[in-house]
């Protein structure tokens, strides 16, 4: 069953390596600097690479803005943004992954009446436009650079050539790896928060964790795509768009990598926090629009002709149009699946303002007459609750949040067999420690897991948000995280 | 890897000795012709014989560096510029054989008033191979050609005025009409030379736009 599920988000991955892969070599190929062979084995191996050893980065962000928590939901999400990119792709538009997944997670959250990240929804749609003007930057740069390092090096054309040849595989490889670790959790994203979290081992030599397993599988999926179906597509962006020589062909494969890079890289993120410099957002961003950014970049530079301004505008609306199509299909499909066949789409999340919520609330500083109106009756969804909220209390938008944060229901029950389960280097020695002095104990949110958690071990504590506190948050909201997946039971089975 | 720049090592020194063999030929021709007038039939036929041995071993090494830009796919861009650059100077180089075969075969008789003038013809052809090997050293090092462009175009020029001159002065001469039009025609491949090295010169100027990055 989980492989039927999968299969969508194998075809978004396939279809990735065949859009968004060619990117990446397109301009190499098209100027026939590398053969397709070399570029596909050089692009599968390192779009594999990329998205096991470096996927986690990014698959954050897209896990903030809807937390799709049930394989139904995933399965329908994947499909609706691989039919969109499709659909895109025989309107002869260059493809957005990255769109179309977020309009599909949005879909879901309409259909589901799960809250939208608003802060995480801003930080993606901004790169949308950072992006491709950080790709032309580069690109500006990079041109200028090469055009001048060119005309003082007085390099013979021969040994020009064999060097452009050496650094378009390099970049390529870059960028193939970058790709892979940027835009697997387009692929795999909506499945990481339904998947449980387990180690596994691989032939007995080394573990991987299942987000692992998941993205090897999505990258192998890319791979196929772009061994199978993007040789068409290299031909269209090296050739459609600008016309390019080898060096501005490696020129816009650099900058694409650097940007998807710059991305996707929690290496780099920890390091510029570790400086005390202002770190990149970890969001997903597409390559077509990198790709067209560093084109533009340079065309710009050699003085803005041969720009074909209908087709850019073309290519701008299709940007506009993927995630809007892709949200539309993602929650018809998603009615479909759930009302025709059945499937549940939605990890019920029922919220209820109960004692123990009104409590914690009130310990927040929330005291509200209106509110009390509401206690005990139960909704059944975010949304709903949200509603509720909004039309029969007097609270501001910020004590909705609040309200949202805390009345959510859960279930969890800290079962002594599956504390010996955990892989023993996921959690500290304290860590499971508090784990232990909470055996056979039951839990009715998060939060009250959490905080129970914390009254443990100060290990388990988030530390006020802040850059010097960025990396602990989290490494304890990922290790939360495998906590809930463990120990959650389903809120059906709950009391039997 | 290694291959690859191993490759291009061997294929750039083809080219250089390419382009030796057509520097070589230029100066060649002007002493062979120099040779000529001043009697030394036995040199000349010596130089003569040189520059057919240069011309078939450029000729061998053009059609291996054609070969293996082709095989290897190297310089996908520009090997259309390159091979018509290539073929066009073994033009120039064949100019020269062809004039020089000719003069041997037919031994045309030069009065000793017309030698300047045949010399500085072929002087003036000789420059502008000189001006034009140097022209497409630059562009294989990716520099500017454009001096070298206009110094071909100047000798060309230059080689074209003689021409005219040695031509106004052979049909003025009282001799039969045959001899002046033997003459003229020696007139005319000299500066074949020139002419060559010109049209080669053209196309590498307009190569060296399109490759501009």
């Amino acid at each position: 069953m989980i492989l039927f599920f999968l299969s969508s988000a194998l075809f978004l991955g396939w279809s990735l390596g065949a859009n968004d892969a060619a990117n990446v070599f397109g301009t190499a190929v098209a100027t026939r600097m590398v053969r397709f062979r070399t570029a596909a084995i050089f692009c599968g191996i390192f779009v594999i690479l990329g998205a096991v050893i470096s996927g986690g980065g990014t698959t954050d962000t897209l896990g903030q803005l809807g937390a799709v928590n049930a394989l139904g939901g995933s399965f329908m999400v994947a499909l609706a943004a691989a039919l969109a990119v499709l659909w895109m792709t025989k309107a002869g538009l260059p493809v957005s992954v990255s769109q179309a997944i977020v309009g599909a997670i949005l879909g879901w959250n309409v259909f589901t009446g799960s809250q939208t990240d608003v802060g995480s929804l801003i930080k993606i749609v901004s790169t949308w436009v950072v992006c491709p003007l950080l790709a032309a930057v580069f690109a500006a740069v990079f041109y200028l650079a090469a055009r001048r390092l060119i005309a003082r090096w007085s390099v013979h054309v021969l040994e020009l050539d064999a060097i452009t040849r050496t650094c378009l595989i390099a970049a390529g490889a870059f960028g193939a790896y970058s790709l892979g670790a940027n835009n697997i959790a387009n692929v795999m994203g909506a499945f990481v928060p339904a998947f449980p979290v387990r180690s596994v081992a691989i032939a007995g030599l080394f573990t991987i964790d299942s987000v692992q397993l998941l993205f090897l599988v999505g990258g192998l999926a890319i791979a196929v795509g772009a061994f199978s179906y993007s040789h068409r597509v290299m031909m269209t962006v090296g050739k459609g768009l600008f016309r390019l020589t080898p060096v501005t062909a490696l020129v816009v494969v650099l900058a694409e990598a650097i940007v998807l890079f710059l991305f996707a890289s929690q290496s780099l993120e920890s390091w510029l926090l570790s400086h005390g410099l202002p770190t990149i957002p970890l969001v997903p961003v597409s390559s077509s629009q990198a790709v067209i950014g560093a084109v533009i970049g340079i065309a710009v530079v050699k003085g803005g002709r041969g720009v074909r301004y209908s087709v850019l505008g073309k290519v701008a609306g299709g940007w506009a149009a993927t995630p809007a199509i892709a949200a539309v299909l993602a929650f018809l499909g998603l009615f479909f699946l759930q009302n025709v066949f059945g499937l549940g789409v939605v990890r019920p999340t029922p919220f209820r303002l109960s004692e123990a919520v009104m409590e914690r609330v009130s310990a927040e500083g929330l005291t509200s007459l209106s509110l009390e109106k509401l206690k005990g009756r139960s909704f059944e969804n975010a949304r709903a609750f949200k509603v509720a909220l909004m039309d029969g209390t007097d609270l501001d938008s910020a004590d909705v949040s609040l309200a949202l944060e805390f009345a959510g229901r859960d279930s969890f029950f800290i079962v002594p067999d599956l504390i010996g389960a955990f892989d023993p280097s996921l959690l500290t020695v304290g860590q499971t420690d508090a784990l232990r002095a909470l055996e056979w104990r039951g839990f009715s949110h998060e939060w009250q897991l959490r905080e129970r958690l914390v009254e443990e071990t100060a290990e388990w504590a988030l530390l006020p948000d802040g850059r010097e506190n960025h990396q602990h948050n989290k490494a304890v909201r990922y290790r939360l995280r495998h906590v809930y997946d463990t120990f959650r039971v389903p809120l059906e089975r709950e009391g039997r | 890897m290694t291959r690859i720049f191993a490759k291009t090592k061997l294929l750039e020194s083809q080219i250089d000795e390419y382009l030796n063999h057509t520097s070589q030929v230029g100066l060649l021709f002007l002493e062979a012709i120099k040779d000529y007038l001043e009697g030394r039939f036995e040199e000349f036929e010596s130089r003569r014989q040189q520059v057919g041995a240069l011309e078939n071993h450029a000729d061998e090494l053009r059609r291996d560096v054609e070969r293996q830009l082709y095989a290897e796919t190297l310089i996908p861009e520009s090997r259309g510029d390159v091979l018509g650059i290539l073929e066009n100077t073994d033009e120039v180089i064949n100019a020269a054989k062809v004039t020089l075969a000719q003069v041997s075969s037919e031994r045309p008789d030069i009065p000793d008033e017309l030698d300047g003038d045949f010399l500085e013809l072929a002087d003036y052809g000789n420059r502008a191979v000189q001006e034009l090997v140097m022209g497409i050293r630059a562009f294989f090092r990716t520099a500017a050609v454009t001096d070298f462009v206009h110094k071909v175009a100047f000798w060309e020029k230059e080689a074209d005025t003689v021409a005219e001159r040695l031509r106004r002065r052979i049909f003025a001469m009282d001799v039969e009409l045959a001899c002046k039009i033997h003459r003229g025609s020696f007139v005319r491949h000299i500066d074949t030379v020139a002419d060559e090295a010109e049209d080669v010169s053209e196309r590498l100027s307009i190569s060296a736009i399109k490759r501009s990055i």
